[in-house]
């Protein structure tokens, strides 16, 4: 195991710990009607929108960019998608569903291929460029919706969010199923690399004959994606689209997964199980908050107190001191363990 | 070609003072075209409604936005050293929780706001120590004093609190008159001298030029031998001061606290700043260009009031426009000036 993934691996243990302790069932599965049910199978179920988003997030900061506009897009996916079941004839078909399913997916890719034309072609530093969207993407979703919350009653867009196979929520297969995609993706071909060269830097990779105007679109599109599926799985599971609040800092989620788990925001190297890691240390979270019995409305500043420690443990020149520290009695030792 | 050209020294690189005219003016010209498209704006505003061209029209936009302009002052300097701080908002919430809070216990009012402001510059202060000793990322370490603040604002309460103070409620309700039947708010006048204060720090002392010398280029800036550590620092703590402060405003204008006000107004601050022409990988912007971009932000508003059949939403979505627009106005010039 690389030493990038231990930090993270390290602190998600402790959380866990730290919940069996506290509630000795923490960790027990059973079965009930056919579903597995346990606090892990809610975190993984409650974390699946927010890993999904991470996992695309992870690609576009490898490539030294940010997205800020996922959690508009998921507004935007969802409020599109209810709005077709509303004003369709048939809201309870499957046919329906599907092509809701269709709708956001294409409004996602569409929104994608716009960031990436903003950073890519234009050359917008990717921050602002994708700050566009974010503010005016809760608008334009509102304005599909009407300013209203839209509910649907269609039991085959439910089970997106809410629906059980092989005795597992959907959603968390939908989550696996992408990550496998985008681990086989980028580590079984070159494009994982070629991410990487356009990270550490771009004009060396572009000088190289690397079309990395090409590279950097794709990811984009691939985080915009990865957003709307995730704005089908919130508003699939509470059946219904609200524009305002659907997705509300998902974005600061996925990115604080994705530097939890050990990519720079510098560009780059990057690691995808090393974000799923940190997107379930960050619902871990959320969930201790409630087994410890602290009001959930410490969460917040919870949370930012393990954001900064995990960032300072993983900052380069704090890692310096600790190593100084630690080597400072028995010089020599430690450059042996890390080999 | 180019290697060349490395070869023949200095009889091309002196400007003609055409060229040195025309690119000083591209400097300018993002907030020139700001303040045009203000004037533009107020201009159509006064042809479609005729009760649109009045000067407490105008005189509201400073009115409605004290705690914008104070908040886009701030958030000027961290983007003018190529930083950025998301916290400005939920400092902004907490500083209302906090005086709402304090002046419910019947504390003095002057000591709740000057414990507000320490509270705000000392977070900043905080923040800046982290970024610039441990080498993170001004978003992350913002991010999480985002969340921080918003999260201490839960902690102190989740209901509005009301404001009842008589200190506060009189200068809520104060009116400064103007000639012409005209008045302004206190608040305008504490925040036009911040603007001036700003500007005065940012272009007349040895601070402002380490604070543009490090957007332009932080090695240099270094290399120079100028104060780069304690200058970073000091922009996240100012950026934190002028959010208590904005967030005192706001106690003012809104006469109360609430955990989830000034949600997602980091990003408005952001937006009049890049509208007003600064840009974002630091080193070129102006704080005037700020308070015009702010201007703009509230012209977007009056006009979704006064139109009436327009929903509160298309403000959200003709802001992403004009950010749009500037972005690509920008990248215009930057090719031009380069």
């Amino acid at each position: 195991m690389t030493n990038r993934l231990a930090w993270p691996v390290i602190a998600l243990a402790a959380l866990v710990l730290l919940n069996q302790v506290f509630r000795p069932d923490f960790l027990s599965l059973r079965m009930q009607d056919g579903h597995l049910y346990g606090s892990i199978i809610d975190i993984m179920r409650n974390g699946a929108p927010t890993i999904l988003i991470a996992l695309g997030m992870t690609l576009v900061i490898a490539t030294r960019g940010i997205d800020l506009s996922v959690g508009a897009v998921v507004a935007i996916a969802g409020a599109a998608s209810c709005a077709y079941i509303a004003a369709s004839p048939e809201p309870a078909s499957p046919v329906t569903a599907g092509m809701a399913v269709l709708i956001a997916v294409l409004a996602g890719l569409l929104l994608g291929v716009w960031n990436g034309f903003l950073v890519s072609t234009v050359g917008v530093q990717p921050i602002i460029a994708t700050l566009v969207l974010m503010t005016a993407g809760r608008g334009i979703a509102q304005l599909i919706t009407g300013g209203q919350i839209v509910s649907v009653s269609n039991d085959h867009y439910k089970s997106i969010g809410a629906g059980y196979l092989f005795t597992l929520p959907i959603s968390i297969l939908i989550t696996a199923a992408v990550f496998v995609l985008a681990a086989v993706l980028t580590r079984r071909t070159a494009l994982g690399t070629l991410i990487e060269a356009v990270g550490i830097n771009p004009v060396a990779s572009r000088l190289a004959g690397l079309r990395s105007r090409n590279i950097i679109w794709i990811v984009y599109v691939f985080s915009a994606v990865c957003a709307a599926l995730a704005g089908l799985m919130i508003s699939s599971n509470v059946t219904a689209a609200d524009a305002n609040n659907a997705g509300l800092y998902i974005e600061m989620d996925a990115i604080l997964a994705v530097v939890i788990g050990g990519t720079s925001l510098a560009g780059g190297r990057y690691t995808l199980a090393g974000t799923v890691v940190g997107a379930f240390i960050i619902q871990t979270l959320t969930t201790t908050v409630y087994t410890l019995g602290i009001p959930p409305e410490v969460t917040l500043v919870f949370k930012a107190l393990v954001v900064i420690t995990v960032c300072l443990l993983q900052a380069p020149k704090a890692r310096n001191l600790l190593r100084s520290l630690k080597a400072a009695p028995q010089p020599g030792t430690k450059e042996k363990v890390a080999i | 070609m180019s290697s060349l050209s490395t070869l023949t020294p200095l009889t091309v690189k002196e400007p003609s003072p055409l060229r040195s005219r025309m690119r000083g003016g591209a400097r300018y010209a993002p907030t020139l075209a700001t303040l045009g498209l203000f004037i533009a704006m107020f201009a159509v505003g006064a042809g479609m409604y005729p009760s649109f061209l009045s000067g407490q029209v105008f005189l509201n936009l400073f009115i409605d936005n004290t705690f914008l302009i104070v908040l886009a002052v701030g958030m000027t300097f961290v983007i003018l050293t190529g930083g950025i701080d998301l916290s400005v908002g939920a400092v902004v919430a907490l500083s209302m929780m906090v005086s709402a809070t304090l002046l419910q216990q019947g504390w003095n009012p002057a000591a709740v706001i000057f414990l507000v402001l320490v509270i705000g510059a000392g977070l900043g202060l905080l923040m800046g120590l982290i970024i610039q000793y441990f080498d993170i990322q001004p978003f992350i370490v913002t991010l999480a004093g985002m969340f921080l603040a918003r999260g201490l604002c839960y902690v102190i309460s989740l209901d509005s609190i009301p404001v009842t103070d008589g200190f506060f409620t009189s200068v809520a309700q104060a009116q400064i008159p103007l000639p012409g039947d005209l008045f302004v708010s206190p608040g305008v006048l504490l925040a036009l001298g911040i603007v001036a204060a700003a500007f005065f720090i940012l272009h007349h002392t040895r601070f402002g030029r380490t604070v543009y010398a490090i957007g332009g280029n932080e090695h240099s800036a270094m290399l120079m031998g100028l104060p780069v550590t304690r200058t970073k620092i000091l922009v996240y703590a100012l950026s934190g001061l002028c959010s208590a402060v904005a967030g005192v405003l706001f106690s003012f204008y809104s006469l109360s606290g609430y955990s989830l006000a000034a949600q997602g107004m980091e990003l408005d601050a952001i937006a009049a700043v890049v509208i007003g022409g600064t840009l974002l990988t630091g080193g070129t912007g102006y704080v005037l260009g700020s308070v015009v971009g702010v201007l703009v932000l509230g012209i977007v508003q009056t006009f979704i009031a006064y139109d009436g059949t327009l929903s509160s939403w298309w403000t959200k979505i003709v802001i992403g426009g004009l950010l749009l627009v500037f972005i690509l106005l920008q990248r215009l010039f930057a090719r031009k000036t380069a």
